[in-house]
């Protein structure tokens, strides 16, 4: 599974940040950033999907590689 | 952030506008000059144009698609009954030919499709009332209070000087100072005797906890906590008033004023520091700014923040098993927060039409108010499942409380710890507690308890 974070979409709700922190950072600015590059470890993915469920923006895609 | 700005430019040119005696700052910035307006705005200046409107004449709402009204009185304490009603009847977007012309989208698509339009739809003014600001006075895109009735791109360099005060990192070490505020409401509430005591819990409690919050963080003396409630109060309550009307402003400016000067002889890292040290294009702020800004924090701030957590204890009072539940599983408290904020959103916004334009049928024409109704959107049932229903652990929540797009309510972390530890001490201290009488609701743009009556029924020991 990985995220992706739009940050032209963010809108820093902090939401992801609250939900997931493992996954997203945020900046001095409140906007989230992404700490996990890459393939997004088993533990952590359904808190992965948790964040961009609650993302008010739609900031937040998941795509699962099968 | 969508639009990045370039900030380095010459410095701002001042001059006193004459009609108006307002001070103007005019900035160049990528060729474009942008001006930036501070002082009063009287009546009869072209600052605020009357609208053709007496309320008077029109009376209380009869249907709410073709008059609609949410300062009616009885708007606020049915309002999701209304949108349902409308919505179910076929009617995305109400109109009213109150307040010289009205729009009121009612649906999830319609509130997004406005709030992230800001071509079409200006900040210029966010509250609807009898006077509109007019086209030379408050020139788009900065408006009378930056950046809440800010459009693009300036929006954004005002947005900035204030997002690293209310960052999440900047505001999560204020918990423990809020549950010692909120408990020693709880103790100012003296003896409480379980199944027979009332209390008020919008006037004793929720209403003083937003206030005593800013206090603090602005760095003002904990000594003048009364007054300085009074003196927000004072200026809420007038708000509704007549633009122009500036009475009761004046002890709140005087007291800011004071507080500024303190701290230039005694500066401290607080919030009133920190914006008297924040730079725009290399130069302070003006005393003058630094307090509007100031009085936007509380004005956007305070009654929003009172009317959540009101809306939130309210329905506690009525529903003991919501309330078993944050007692026996308080990690649930993550969900139930954005629950009471989803079906209890206290924020309506407004926006003015730009330009005319025809928004799926609906003639828009310039300088049409729309009144944009987060909390309608909230409870649109293509967007949530039950939405009339408020499910406490509801894992799938992209509510619009705080709105949506470029203005996203820049309080929002604080407004949620605010409202998550106003909560929890509240239960906490009052394992049980129910409804003792009528609730008496706002009337305009923010909805929430305004006298909220519980009977105590166990208090913790
Ligand atoms: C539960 C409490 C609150 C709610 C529901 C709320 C809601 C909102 C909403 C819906 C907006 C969007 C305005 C628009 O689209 O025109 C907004 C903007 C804003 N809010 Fe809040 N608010 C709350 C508390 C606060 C607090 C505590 C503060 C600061 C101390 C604050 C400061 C602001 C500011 C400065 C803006 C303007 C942001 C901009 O235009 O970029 N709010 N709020
Ligand atoms: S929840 Fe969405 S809008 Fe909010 S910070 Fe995360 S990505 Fe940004």
């Amino acid at each position: 599974m990985r995220v992706h974070l739009d940050a032209e979409k963010c809108q820093g709700h902090n939401r992801c940040y609250a939900l997931a922190p493992e996954i997203f950072d945020v900046d001095d600015y409140g906007q989230a950033m992404l700490l996990v590059e890459g393939d997004v470890p088993a533990e952590l993915q359904d808190k992965a999907r948790l964040a961009a469920a609650n993302c008010p923006e739609y900031a937040i895609t998941i795509t699962e590689n099968g | 952030m969508t639009d990045t700005v370039d900030l380095s430019s010459a410095e701002p040119i001042m001059r006193i506008d004459e009609a108006t005696g307002n001070k103007i700052f005019s900035f160049e910035r990528n060729g474009e000059t942008l001006e930036f307006i501070i002082g009063s705005s009287p009546e009869g200046t072209d600052v605020w144009q009357r609208v053709p409107y007496e309320a008077d004449d029109y009376g209380s709402v009869a249907d709410y698609r073709t008059d609609f009204d949410h300062a009616d009185p009885a708007y606020n304490p049915s309002a999701p009954e209304v949108w349902k009603e409308l919505r179910e009847g076929g009617c995305p977007v109400a109109h009213s030919d109150r307040y010289g012309g009205m729009w009121v989208p009612l649906t999830n698509d319609t509130v997004n499709e406005i709030a992230y339009d800001t071509d079409n739809f200006t900040s210029r003014s966010v509250v609807v009332s009898v006077g509109r600001p007019g086209d030379r006075a408050l020139p788009a895109p900065i408006g009378g209070a930056p950046p809440i009735t800010s459009d693009p791109p300036f929006h954004n360099i005002a947005r900035r000087l204030l997002l690293p005060a209310f960052a999440p990192k900047m505001i999560e070490p204020w918990e423990p100072e809020i549950q010692r505020l909120c408990q020693k409401l709880l103790d100012e509430m003296g003896d409480i005797a379980p199944g027979e005591s009332v209390i008020d819990a919008a006037v004793q409690y929720a209403q003083n906890i937003p206030v005593n919050v800013i206090g603090r963080m602005l760095g003002f003396p904990e000594k003048d906590e009364e007054l300085f409630r009074q003196f927000v109060h004072d200026v809420l309550e007038r708000i509704a008033e007549e633009p122009g009307t500036r009475e009761g402003t004046d002890d709140l400016g005087l007291y800011i004023q004071q507080q500024i000067a303190e701290h230039r002889e005694n500066p401290r890292d607080d919030l009133t520091s920190y914006l008297m040290n924040v730079e725009l294009d290399g130069n302070k702020l003006d005393d003058e700014v630094v307090a509007g800004m100031v009085i936007l924090l509380l004005v956007a701030g305070i009654d929003t923040t009172w009317s959540a957590i009101g809306s939130s204890l309210w329905h506690l009072a009525q529903h003991p098993e919501d309330h078993q539940r944050l007692l026996d599983d308080p990690e649930v408290m993550t969900f139930a927060l954005e629950e009471f904020l989803r079906a209890y959103a206290p924020v309506t916004m407004a926006r003015l039409v730009a330009k005319d334009n025809d928004f799926h049928g609906c003639p828009m024409k310039k300088d049409d108010w729309v009144l944009l109704p987060f909390p309608a959107a909230n409870r649109d049932p293509k967007k949530f499942e039950d939405p009339d229903s408020f499910i406490v652990d509801r894992e799938e929540n992209r509510h619009a409380a705080f709105g949506l797009g470029i203005h996203r309510c820049l309080g929002s972390n604080l407004a949620r710890l605010e409202l998550k530890v106003a909560i929890e001490e509240f239960i906490k201290r009052f394992p049980r507690f129910e409804l003792a009488g009528d609730v008496r609701w706002s009337v305009g743009q923010i909805r929430g308890p305004r006298e909220l009556p519980v009977r105590i029924l166990e208090v913790a020991e």
